[in-house]
């Protein structure tokens, strides 16, 4: 493969920032090829300049951000000199990009047909009934079911996956030399992944077409790339064949990212306790939407009869896809949500009984940390109030809240020299830090985890599931761990319930449910895990 | 950067706030330079401006100082501003807190209250107002500030609507806060910044619909107000149509001055904005 021609060569390519940035350079000094027939994955967290590097190319750069040195050669043509007409030529035709979120990069106004007839209309002359035809073609070589009605669709009326095939369709239109995809299959749940990758990987070599694949994640890596580039702060740091690179990474930053995709193996079981803490028994949530006086109504069973136990002192894992009701089940555990029957029974009290006053005064017993460590930090107060704010309000003295605060940004492994700074001066994994002091203040003895590390980066990622690791020892803490990610789960749960439109399909120890599945649908999403065989092999 | 500094960094806010300034002082500085009752007669009436410099901006058609009315104006144009749009607002605020927090019947209830004051022109609204209860100063302020309160309502139950399923308002309920503490301290302090905004629209309006109210001869006739001066001038405005014109200028600085001043703050309030 690496002998034949490539088809881009970026060579000491730098892209500057406007004055201000955090660094001068999003981009310094970065050289790569892409030959024909292969597929180079670029690695990175965020921030490390590999959607920069992906817009550079395309020459889509903000006005402020300019290229500084360097070549692009593409077609024996230097990319960073062509002019504006040039470049709307070479896009789409020559250069097709796939993007991440495929509902904000569809038109919500015009049929998915339309819009893929849009591409071959601009650059082909085609007649109107030749690009019918090429649609049809384009939407069945993607493998959307029934490509007649999906051709009349409107992007709504797909689901995530579907949408993103019709992206890529609409990518290859016309047989581009060189495909990019940033990030296409973040957005989607686990199987979908999966089945996107899949389609990726045949489609890239049944056209020989060269693929440049923007990823956070190795497990994606093992399972697709042929080449990976490393990125780092805007420096390659690494690059090489994949095999080479995934047994034998020689840059710590790569060894790091790689430790961070953690084996879907269960750790050693540990010996639980007998006492129950939190007993849920028949737990129910439907939604009613829309309907006059129950006619046309549409009922959504949310979660459907849900019963679990956590023993004291230990992590239950709650995982599904998108839509599974595993964060409504959380809302319903800590009543953000009232449940429509069944009961959550903690120290002999039913909460599910309780008024809602009630429950104020006992929040102590049970605390939730949230998705978005964005979203639920108020962006009005300072790190240090966000997280006394529960004892205060408990009736602890403000300035023995505030001073216990600063105590417990150490023990989450923040400065306390930084509890004055507001949410918005911190970073991702520091802001989820204050979400779990600020829950952790009221030294509760349950905690709900919705997705608590779902946005962040992958080596983020392993130091705040290291963290609540250790505090779970520390304190004595027993948590409810909602995740979409089964390699995050198998990580910190000793127990796991699989979740699937609101029913628990499966559910015991982790060893065991991850080990040795018995529902297909536990199967299916254990097969879905990106490099799962690189995974489990790689701790061997 | 604190809010302040960011306030002076824009060139419009900082001309915003040195008008206002200006209308202040004005106001404030109104007994000082023009001790006696501006509305008593001062001399020939009509005289143009800069003709005797005893009435630097001349006289109006009764012979009275414009200038001491202009300065003596500052004062009621502020204060009827000024207190009409605390009225406005927190009627406003309330309303719109209210209905966007809780949802349901609630919110039905008081929306279906605020587009029927909002279907009633504004005008026609105010008019009905002071002509039941009579145009003194405290009234046609009342009446002002019952007018204008559905826009700010509007907005506030919009902001709420949105923040309130926000997860960081959600781990205020788990933390054991009461609707009460979660609206007004964790909601209503990031649903703030357009009202603020906006109060600076509903200020300038307040004073334009006094002025519209003098200038039909309905709002105080006993106070010295620059639509007082501009329905006076009505009668001279072919020729002497500086007796209009003048006081016109003052609104619309007046107006100007706190629409830019409302848009600073908001620039300067939301840290958010601090990257740009």
């Amino acid at each position: 493969m690496s002998s034949s021609e490539p088809i881009l060569t970026v060579d000491r390519l730098s892209v500057r920032l406007p004055p201000g940035a955090d660094r001068t350079h999003a981009i310094t000094e970065v050289s790569l090829s892409v030959a024909e027939n292969e597929l180079v994955c670029i690695v990175g967290e965020s921030g490390s300049g590999k959607s920069m590097l992906a817009n550079t190319i395309m020459r889509l750069l903000p006005e402020s951000v300019t290229t500084d040195g360097g070549r692009m050669l593409f077609g024996g043509r230097d990319l960073c000199t062509a002019t504006a007409a040039e470049m709307r030529r070479i896009r789409g035709a020559d250069i097709a990009m796939v993007f991440q979120e495929p509902m904000t990069a569809l038109n919500p106004l015009r049929t998915i047909g339309d819009q893929i007839g849009e591409v071959l209309d601009i650059h082909t002359d085609l007649s109107k009934a030749d690009i019918r035809s090429r649609v049809q073609s384009l939407l069945s070589d993607v493998n959307i079911p029934d490509p007649l009605r999906a051709a009349k669709a409107y992007p709504h009326e797909l689901s995530g996956g579907q949408r993103q095939r019709a992206m890529i369709a609409m990518a290859l239109a016309l047989d581009p030399k060189l495909l990019i995809a940033d990030e296409p299959t973040t957005a989607l749940d686990v199987t979908t992944q999966a089945q996107i990758l899949k389609l990726i990987r045949e489609l890239q070599q049944r056209r020989k077409t060269a693929v440049l694949f923007i990823t956070h994640d190795f497990g994606v890596v093992a399972e697709i790339a042929d080449r990976v580039v490393v990125m780092q702060h805007g420096v390659v740091v690494e690059h090489g064949p994949a095999k080479q690179v995934l047994r034998n990474p020689q840059h710590p930053y790569t060894r790091q990212l790689i430790a961070a995709v953690p084996p879907v193996a269960a750790p050693l079981p540990r010996k639980l306790s007998d006492e129950t803490i939190l007993a849920l028994s028949g737990i129910t949530k439907t939604y009613r939407t829309g309907g006059f006086l129950g006619r046309g109504a549409r009922v959504t069973h949310a979660v459907r009869d849900v019963s679990l136990t956590l023993p004291k002192g230990a992590t239950l894992g709650i995982v599904g896809e998108s839509g599974s009701g595993k964060s409504t089940l959380a809302r319903c555990i800590i009543r953000l949500l009232d449940p429509d029957a069944g009961s959550i029974l903690i120290d002999g009290q039913d909460w599910a009984r309780l008024s809602r006053g009630e429950i104020r005064g006992r929040t102590r017993q049970m605390q939730m940390v949230f998705q978005d460590p964005f979203a639920s930090l108020n962006p009005r107060r300072k790190a240090a109030e966000l997280v006394a704010q529960g004892p205060i309000i408990h009736g602890t003295p403000r300035h023995q809240a505030l001073a216990e605060a600063r105590e417990l940004f150490e023990l989450v492994g923040l400065d306390p020299s930084a509890a004055d700074r507001f949410p918005h001066e911190f970073s991702g994994g520091q802001r989820q830090r204050i979400g779990l002091a600020r829950a952790l203040a009221l030294k509760p003895a349950v905690l709900v985890a919705d997705e608590p590390v779902s946005a962040l980066d992958v080596s983020v990622q392993a130091q705040v599931l290291r963290l609540l690791t250790d505090l779970r020892e520390r304190l004595g803490l027993s948590i409810i761990f909602i995740t979409h990610d089964l390699r995050v789960a198998a990580q910190i749960c000793d127990l796991v319930a699989v979740m699937k439109d609101g029913v628990v399909v499966e559910h015991g120890l982790t060893g065991d449910v991850f080990g040795r599945p018995q529902h297909p649908y536990t199967q299916a999403l254990l097969e879905a895990i990106p490099g799962g065989d690189f995974a489990r092999t790689a701790q061997n | 950067m604190g809010p302040v500094k960011r306030y002076f960094r824009s060139p419009a806010a900082v001309l915003g706030l040195v008008l206002l300034l200006i209308v202040i002082g004005m106001a404030l500085s109104a007994g000082y330079f023009y001790p006696r009752d501006p509305l008593a007669l001062a001399g020939r009436p009509l005289i143009w401006p800069f003709a005797n410099p005893r009435f630097l901006l001349g006289t109006d058609n009764s012979g009275r100082d414009i200038a001491a009315q202009i300065f003596h104006g500052a004062r009621i144009s502020l204060l009827i501003g000024g207190v009409a749009t605390l009225i406005a607002v927190t009627i406003g605020v309330m309303v719109g807190a209210l209905a966007g927090f809780y949802g349901g019947w609630i919110d039905n209830v008081l929306m279906r209250i605020t587009e029927a004051f909002q279907t009633l022109p504004n005008f026609v609204l105010l008019l009905v107002l002071v002509a039941v209860f009579g145009s003194t100063l405290t009234t046609v302020t009342i009446a002002v500030g019952i007018v204008a309160w559905p826009a700010p309502a509007r907005l506030t139950r919009a902001e709420f609507l949105s923040l309130r399923s926000r997860e960081f308002v959600q781990a205020g309920r788990t933390l054991g806060m009461r609707d009460t503490q979660l609206m007004l301290r964790e909601i209503l302090p990031n649903a703030l910044p357009p009202v603020i905004v906006y109060a600076g629209v509903v200020m300038a309006v307040a004073i334009l619909l006094e002025s519209a109210l003098a200038f039909l001869r309905l709002s105080d006739a006993n106070v010295a107000s620059w639509g007082n001066l501009i329905g006076l001038g009505r009668d001279v405005l072919r020729v002497q149509w500086y007796v209009s014109a003048i006081p016109g200028v003052a609104i619309l600085i007046t107006v100007l001055a706190v629409s830019l001043v409302g848009q600073g703050l908001n620039d300067a309030l939301n840290p958010r904005l601090k990257q740009r």
